[in-house]
């Protein structure tokens, strides 16, 4: 048996610490990739164990039972019954059970112990489980389920150690089929009152923490100042950060721009490979902040409370309070939001979820409404306290949120189902997070931009770069020369359809490439302005001698709602597996952008 | 008595979880959950903004239901009410 790799499936509710076990016993080499056909995710990864033989883990979704309707858990049955086409069949599963919660959990185990095939308990959450006071008698519980029942303590070092031995040296044999009864709740109680010993059904800290979380006001006073705190953490943190990484990236051009000889190689480098990176990246620290917090509260157990909290808010508005946390990674960026919408059992809800998360204004749009505020907003303070700035991005903010409520709203009223939209959702124990899991789930969503940055923004920036430069100004040139380059040519053409937004050729041609990717919006400006590689206060001044007051506000507002980026199109196409919600996503979006970009123009152009 | 009609705090005893349609997914997964006879069963918060959804303590563990999932669980009247 030793020798050849042994395939083993982590199975068990949600909350019961299996991603945390995961983490443990993989570290870092694991690969997030879809089911064949479903977009339900697989986690896979590998350790070597003592004796060298190499073990690849799957993570399957949890569940909570294996009878049910949900992608997740027909998934789950089906590798665990070894029926999934091209899945390899499990040579053992190891069911993992909170300890502190058996109640719930061992009711799974006992169905998946139906199954019949080889099979371990982790009872994981060991050290909660001792802080509380429960006694659970490990060996009187292997015998009742008759299979090896092993402690572990996933955020812990070492905590799976047992766990590593125990499958180390298994020889995975078969349980036998039929000696589960059918009454499972009935079996979970006889074997609870056989071997655990529970001083109290719940954690006095839990119920604590919980008479703070879920009071009517109390909870709504937390939930709003826990948000608060976490945008201003996003700026205080991640400004320093961005302005560093720019700063780098500047120094770094004009290091290069000196060692490369003058010449359409050192522009497109300088002014345009470093320049565009230096841009992408820099939005890369909020977004890491942000994800950053919202990791610690999911970790901590919070997010499920802040979505109980605002679940009627959201019904009102024709959403679920499950949309909550989706929609708040989405102001990170919408493309982990959408992929988050998985969570949303509901598919109606989880529909109208992914049509509304690219209203929350990303942190791509940040680069764009920096230039276009430090242009044209004064630098002045309003009632004393705030400053006009920072009080026109605060309105940027809540337009897009207003949009999603209406948008969301109007789909309420159209869509016609009268079936009925469940929540049933758990509020699991508060846990201290655990660094290493935080760790993975940031690398994991980090990882989503640098894909995205190594492709498409690239060959973005180059192109944009080569269309603004070829062809070159004929030797009788009159006027300047991009006007004769294809950029020139494409803007021109481009400006008869947003004309009426008051944007001129040069904004008209940046918005190609901020639908692939918005933030390429201010290189490409930088680059048909020619203030080259920088595009801090010479574009800002560039940019004010060009436009209006008018024509920058209805900018920013085309901003806010605008169908973009490329990718978060391509990533509805994947969730939904529909060009229909492709299409109305983009086409909903275009028309709010055009009417209010248009709206504002006039007014603006009126008062002014 | 119906789960949505107990008092905040109150404790009760699941009596049973009834269909309110043939092939009643919601009441399958609430029997999957734990709401079977003879299960304890508390109200621990109620939502801002019309005490709905609820948070509902079951065996060891806590779920927000909607009221239109909370009705259809039917709780012990006899010997259910205790303080």
């Amino acid at each position: 048996m030793s020798g050849a790799a042994l395939n083993i499936a982590l199975v068990g509710n949600p909350n019961c610490g299996k991603t945390a076990l995961f983490n443990q016993l993989t570290g870092a080499r694991q690969k997030v990739a879809n089911y064949a056909g479903v977009t339900v995710e697989r986690k896979s990864g590998s350790f070597t164990a003592p004796s060298g033989r190499t073990v690849r883990v799957v993570d399957l979704p949890g569940a909570y039972s294996l009878k049910s309707v949900s992608p997740d858990e027909r998934v789950t049955q089906a590798v665990l019954q070894g029926s999934y086409p091209g899945e390899a069949v499990p040579d053992l599963i190891v069911c993992v059970a909170d300890a502190t919660n058996l109640r719930l959990h061992l009711r799974f185990v006992l169905e998946v112990r139906r199954i019949g095939r080889p099979m371990v308990l982790a009872l994981n959450m060991m050290d909660a489980a001792a802080r509380r006071g429960i006694r659970i008698d490990v060996q009187a519980l292997s015998q009742r389920l008759g299979m090896p029942v092993i402690e572990t303590i996933a955020v812990r070092r070492g905590g799976a150690a047992a766990l590593v031995g125990a499958i180390d040296t298994a020889e995975p044999a078969a349980l036998g089929v039929s000696t589960v009864p059918a009454d499972l709740h009935a079996e979970v109680r006889s074997i609870l009152a056989d071997t655990v010993v529970m001083p109290a059904p719940t954690d006095r800290r839990d119920d604590a923490i919980d008479r703070v979380a879920l009071h009517p006001v109390l909870g709504v006073l937390l939930l709003a100042l826990t948000m608060f705190l976490v945008f201003q953490a996003v700026y205080a943190l991640g400004k320093p950060m961005t302005d560093a990484i720019a700063d780098g990236f500047g120094a770094l051009g004009g290091v290069v721009g000196e060692w490369l000889p003058e010449g359409p190689l050192r522009g497109l480098v300088t002014d345009g490979l470093l320049a565009g990176l230096g841009t992408v990246l820099g939005f890369l620290p909020q977004i890491l902040v942000l994800f950053f917090f919202i990791l610690l509260l999911e970790e901590s157990g919070y997010l499920p409370r802040a979505a109980f909290v605002l679940d009627k808010l959201m019904v009102s508005v024709g959403l679920s309070g499950r949309s909550f946390i989706p929609l708040l990674s989405s102001f990170a960026c919408a493309i982990p939001g959408i992929m988050g919408t998985r969570s949303i059992t509901d598919p109606r809800d989880r529909l109208a979820t992914i049509l509304v998360a690219p209203l929350m204004t990303c942190s791509a749009r940040l680069p764009v409404y920096a230039l276009l505020i430090g242009a044209f907003i004064p630098h002045r303070a309003v009632l004393g306290v705030f400053n006009l700035q920072g009080l026109a991005l605060f309105c940027l903010y809540v337009a897009g949120i207003a949009a999603a409520m209406f948008v969301a709203w109007v789909a309420k009223r159209i869509g016609r189902s009268r079936q009925e939209r469940a929540l049933l959702m758990e509020l699991p124990s508060y846990r201290l997070p655990h660094w290493r899991d935080i760790a993975l789930g940031l690398w994991e969503r980090g990882a989503i931009f640098l894909k995205r940055l190594t492709g498409v923004m690239l060959a973005l920036t180059v192109l944009m770069w080569a269309i603004c430069t070829f062809p070159g100004a004929p030797a009788d040139a009159t006027r300047a020369a991009i006007d004769y380059s294809f950029a020139g040519m494409i803007g021109h053409t481009l400006q008869y359809v947003f004309a009426p937004l008051g944007f001129n050729w040069q904004i008209s041609l940046s918005l190609i490439p901020a639908f692939a990717a918005r933030e390429t919006a201010v290189a490409t400006l930088a680059t048909v302005y020619a203030v080259g590689g920088e595009e801090g206060a010479a574009l800002q001044s560039a940019l004010a001698a060009h436009i209006s007051l008018a024509s920058a506000l209805s900018l920013m507002v085309w901003f806010a709602f605008a169908p973009q980026c490329m990718s978060t199109l391509a990533i509805i196409r994947r969730e939904t597996q529909s060009w229909r919600m492709v299409a109305l996503s983009f086409g909903y979006m275009f028309v709010l952008a055009y009417a209010a970009s248009f709206l504002t123009y006039r007014i603006a152009g009126w008062l002014a | 008595m119906r789960l949505t009609e107990l008092a905040k705090g109150v404790a009760a005893i699941v009596d049973h979880v009834a269909d309110q349609h043939t092939a009643d997914a919601v009441a399958a997964r609430l029997r999957d959950l734990g709401f079977v006879h003879g299960e304890p069963v508390r109200i621990v918060a109620t939502a801002p903004w019309g005490g709905d959804p609820i948070v509902v303590q079951i065996g060891s563990t806590r779920f927000a239901l909607r009221r239109a999932e909370a009705q259809r669980v039917n709780l012990q009247t006899a010997h259910g009410v205790a303080a």
